[in-house]
């Protein structure tokens, strides 16, 4: 199982780590985020493949560079997502393929980076789950796995699957219920 | 409080599937990347036939000491080295 779905240490705490200049707070970190960051740049802005991969790397050279200037450590998920969108903009204006980036478009991006933001929060919300429940969730919906794989990769009857995801995406409510909304903060 | 059932919790999971390992892995290294260039730039600047052969060829340059040449990582040098 992914090292991201490790809810042990807090965005803060890991921003503070990376600070202190500790490698597996970095790894973590990028491990964390890394899904969010590719997901702007290919579902809200649909970079191809490559453009994605230079935003991607490039998101993260930033953060390295610029931890230093984070006004507050748990601002580091708003950051991010605010760097991938410059930066996908950036590259979509300098590429030569679209001269400016029309208002409308922009709009339908923020649209779906708002979505990301809420399947982020969710994620966040399996991280607190039992391992059992991650993996399961993770591999059907996330990784697309069909029961059959799954039930072979975990070593599980493939018709006892159904029910554990239901099981899991009721434990995954109720742990997303039960939180206090996290409040938007500022970054740089 | 936002309320979910298990449909929309399914579509929200699906939208963050894995990035690509390599994606990952190469931002991880990012640490290890900027030492290796901090140092290659140092060599540069105190040994100019070095800093002739890194600039006639930056990419070979960058996998001689271990790193990757993506392209930011290229354009970081080639700023660096202009400096």
């Amino acid at each position: 199982m992914a090292d991201w779905l490790d809810a042990t240490l807090s965005d803060a705490e890991l921003v503070a780590g990376c600070r202190a200049g500790d490698p597996d707070a970095w790894n973590a970190l990028v491990e964390r985020f890394s899904r969010y960051v590719s997901a702007i740049a290919t579902q809200a802005f649909r970079l191809p493949e490559h453009d994605a991969e230079d935003v991607f790397q490039d998101v993260f050279t930033r953060v390295y560079e610029r931890l230093g200037s984070l006004r507050s450590d748990d601002a580091i998920r708003p950051w991010i997502g605010q760097l991938t969108r410059n930066c996908c903009l950036d590259l979509l204006r300098l590429s030569g393929r679209v001269v400016l980036v029309a208002e409308p478009e922009e709009q339908a991006a923020d649209e779906v980076i708002a979505r990301l933001d809420e399947a982020l929060t969710v994620r966040e919300g399996l991280a607190h789950l039992g391992p059992e429940c991650q993996e399961v969730l993770d591999r059907f919906f996330c990784r697309d796995e069909s029961y059959r794989t799954i039930g072979a990769e975990l070593d599980i009857p493939p018709g006892t699957i159904a029910s554990r995801i239901s099981r899991c995406l009721g434990q995954l409510r109720s742990e997303l219920e039960g939180r206090k909304p996290t409040p938007p903060s500022s970054s740089e | 409080m936002t309320t979910y059932n298990e449909e929309r919790l399914g579509e929200l999971l699906r939208m963050l599937p894995p990035a690509p390992v390599g994606w990952v892995a190469a931002a991880q290294q990012l640490p290890f990347a900027r030492i290796q260039l901090d140092a290659l730039v140092q060599r540069a600047e105190a040994d100019a036939a070095y800093r002739a052969s890194v600039v006639a060829d930056l990419e070979l340059a960058l996998r001689a000491v271990g790193v990757e040449p993506r392209p930011a990582v290229i354009d970081h040098l080639r700023k660096r080295l202009a400096q």
